[in-house]
């Protein structure tokens, strides 16, 4: 073995550290021929380029003053340069907002109005109102349908989700052995879920749990509640533990809450006799609702553009064909009906926040 | 004498002595504790909550690995459930070979590295721009910021579609890079968020003095608060690589013709041509193996990213300080 090793180390010395040095011989000598280059022409060059951009009729910037096509003279205070400063850092984001969400929301919102069809490239449309609405809404079809399984599905799914979440911080929270192994377990679900892993376990019956089917829970639902919120309730059985994956990322948020909150408020409430579950309500759950509220928009936006989510699929189906003759297709409908989508998205997200800042103000 | 009527008998003589009357409190303490949440009960439901909790969560996980596995005849007999008889590998090399499963993991790599390396830089610059300067329409921009989270993509993907395909980015992994430089990518906005949270904590006493020395903002940007941000940094950058490489729904559609497909999308292709068999044949049921052993491949590279660097993962919410608004 350490013969082994010695000869290792012979054959680094003799071969390869030479080889290396050579490479770096090559470097040096490369420098020595570039850096006059660079001294001599290149930063002058660069200066002049510099100065040429802050010095010229459009544009020009004195020790105090900044000069605009040479007769807009703002003053630079300290205030300003400050703010023009953060308009430089955050001008790439600006810009990207501009061409990757103002104008594509403004632009879907204006082709919804319309009817479009295609002639090879260019788009023709044909003024419509709310045509594609009411075609979307009134007449027939499998999106109001859609979107009723959907709300409902939110409706149960995320107060499921966030209540899960929040048992789970808590028991990790607790003084437990191994905190770091049981976040890990927790959060594995965030790195692996993809659309078609998730759909793949859903096909093959591994989301749901043995035992769930076996006690018929779900006639019980029908029988007692009625067919309408039988379904999503099936579904929220059937997905029980796609529920509970999506939930790796409220449980870190809710974690680092919980680990916020002063332990001596906990002894000073023990000391005038608050039990646990008092001071789960009186301590516990007013210092994390504002995570809470986090969480909720976390969840909704997360399940409702998660990539299986029978509706936006429904969505790209219908806004990318152009084969059918028939209103219900096209751009303009799928604009329609996108928007639609993101308006109950943003009514549901409403609605949670106000159920949880509803309670607070009972209190 | 039976044991109860001993019990009886000792009570009801009212001696009870000093030593069972310690054991029973030492007992009362053990098992219940000071303050209940310190005894030994509620130890144990503890970790049995935790376990089963934790064997919900992992459920589908080892069914995939233990399906993956499986010969046709052990998916069909009853008396196989969890462990395979014999551990068939076959499942795995058809799928290794179907999607050339080297190439396909390079691609898969290229597409979710470089938009996650350009989110991760644009979203450094326009999370300290927010951080440590004051400007006009910051609140409002801020607010905007979040608004483009919430926008959901089905809104914005039909106009950038028809802009991709005007400017030929289709089928590219241009299609990604150019949003994300941008910092308009996947989750772009909770990345900026990130940094927002973390470049605050920076004290504002070390740009300054930097600023002293002469230093321009974008040499104070990159001498020092890059380096302090190296936390955020990684951990935005793990974050990114992960949703693009599960990413599915957009690059359906902006990549759908080319060979350059995301993993999981491959793999999914992949299954789809080979799967022509009725149901409940035993060939369906040797496919349902292979689907599962192709989901293991997909998820291989990133459960093998999360064995190394779970801590960035679990503490990202701590350090950041994301929740300290």
């Amino acid at each position: 073995m350490k013969k082994r090793l010695n000869k290792i180390k012979a054959i680094y010395q003799e071969r390869i550290r030479p080889f290396f040095g050579k490479i770096k011989l090559v470097f040096v000598k490369l420098l020595k021929k570039v850096e006059p280059f660079y001294t001599n022409k290149f930063v002058p060059f660069k200066d002049k380029v510099k100065h040429a951009l802050t010095h010229n009729f459009i544009l020009n910037i004195t020790a105090t003053h900044l000069v605009l096509f040479s007769f807009l003279r703002l003053k630079l205070t300290n205030k300003r340069r400050e703010s023009m400063i953060g308009y430089m850092f955050i001008m790439v984001w600006i810009i990207g907002f501009l061409i990757f969400a103002l104008y594509p929301v403004f632009y879907t919102l204006y082709l919804s109005f319309f009817r479009v069809t295609m002639d090879g490239r260019d788009i023709n449309t044909v003024f419509v109102g709310l045509g594609n609405f009411q075609a979307a809404l009134l007449r027939r079809g499998d999106f109001p349908e859609l979107l009723v399984n959907y709300a409902l599905e939110m409706i149960l799914n995320v107060p499921v989700t966030i209540v899960f979440a929040l048992v789970i911080a808590m028991l990790i929270n607790q003084n437990i052995k191994g905190r770091g192994v049981w976040r890990t377990i927790f959060f594995l679900p965030v790195i692996i879920a993809s659309g078609p892993v998730i759909r793949e376990l859903m096909d093959q019956g591994a989301t749901t749990l043995p035992s769930i089917a076996e006690y018929n829970f779900i006639d019980l639902v029908i029988n007692n509640i009625g067919e309408l919120f039988a379904n999503p309730i099936q579904a929220l059985f059937d997905q029980i533990l796609l529920v509970l994956w999506f939930s790796g990322i409220q449980i870190l948020i809710l974690l680092a809450g919980l680990q916020k909150i002063d332990k001596s408020v906990y002894e000073a409430a023990m000391i005038d006799g608050a039990g646990p579950w008092e001071s789960f309500w009186k301590i516990t759950l007013p210092s994390i609702m504002p995570l809470i509220n986090v969480t909720i928009i976390y969840t909704v936006v997360a399940m409702s553009v998660f990539s299986e989510n029978p509706i936006i699929i429904h969505i790209r189906e219908r806004m990318f064909s152009f084969s059918h003759e028939s209103i219900a297709f096209g751009y303009g409908y799928g604009s329609a009906i996108a928007w639609i989508y993101f308006v109950v998205m943003v009514v549901i997200i409403l609605v949670f926040i106000a159920a949880t800042s509803l309670r607070r103000r009972v209190k | 004498m039976n044991v109860w009527a001993k019990i009886k008998h000792y009570s009801s003589k009212e001696k009870q002595s000093e030593v069972t009357r310690k054991a029973k409190s030492k007992l009362h303490f053990i098992l219940l504790g000071r303050k209940l949440t310190d005894g030994l009960i509620y130890k144990v439901v503890l970790y049995v909550l935790l376990v089963s909790l934790a064997y919900i969560y992992l459920y589908p996980m080892l069914y995939m690995i233990t399906n993956s596995f499986m010969t046709s005849s052990d998916i069909i007999s009853a008396s196989v459930r969890w462990i395979p008889s014999t551990l068939n590998w076959e499942n795995y090399q058809i799928v290794w070979q179907g999607v050339n499963y080297p190439r396909a993991l390079w691609d898969a790599f290229l597409l979710a590295a470089l938009p996650a390396l350009s989110a991760t830089v644009s979203s450094a610059l326009v999370g300290y721009g927010f951080a440590k300067y004051n400007f006009p329409f910051k609140k409002t921009l801020m607010a905007l910021l979040i608004m483009t989270f919430i926008i959901p993509p089905q809104i914005t993907m039909m106009p950038t579609f028809r802009m991709y395909s005007n400017y030929e980015l289709l089928g590219t992994i241009r299609a990604f890079v150019y949003p994300a430089i941008l910092g308009q990518g996947l989750n772009g906005a909770i990345y900026i968020l990130i940094f927002y949270s973390f470049f605050k904590m920076i004290p504002k006493v070390l740009e300054e003095s930097a600023q002293l020395d002469g230093a321009t903002p974008l040499q104070t940007f990159t001498k020092i608060a890059i380096p302090l941000a190296i936390p955020a940094i990684i951990i935005v950058f793990l974050f990114s690589f992960v949703w693009y490489y599960n990413e599915t729904y957009l690059s359906g559609l902006y990549l759908r013709d080319s060979g350059m497909l995301p993993m999981p999308l491959r793999v999914q292709e992949f299954i789809n041509a080979t799967d022509n068999f009725p149901e409940g044949s035993p060939a369906f049921e040797l496919q349902q193996a292979i689907r599962l052993a192709g989901n293991i491949l997909t998820i291989l590279p990133l459960l093998i990213l999360y064995f190394f660097t779970q801590k960035h993962f679990v503490e990202s919410i701590d350090k950041t300080g994301i929740t300290g608004e």
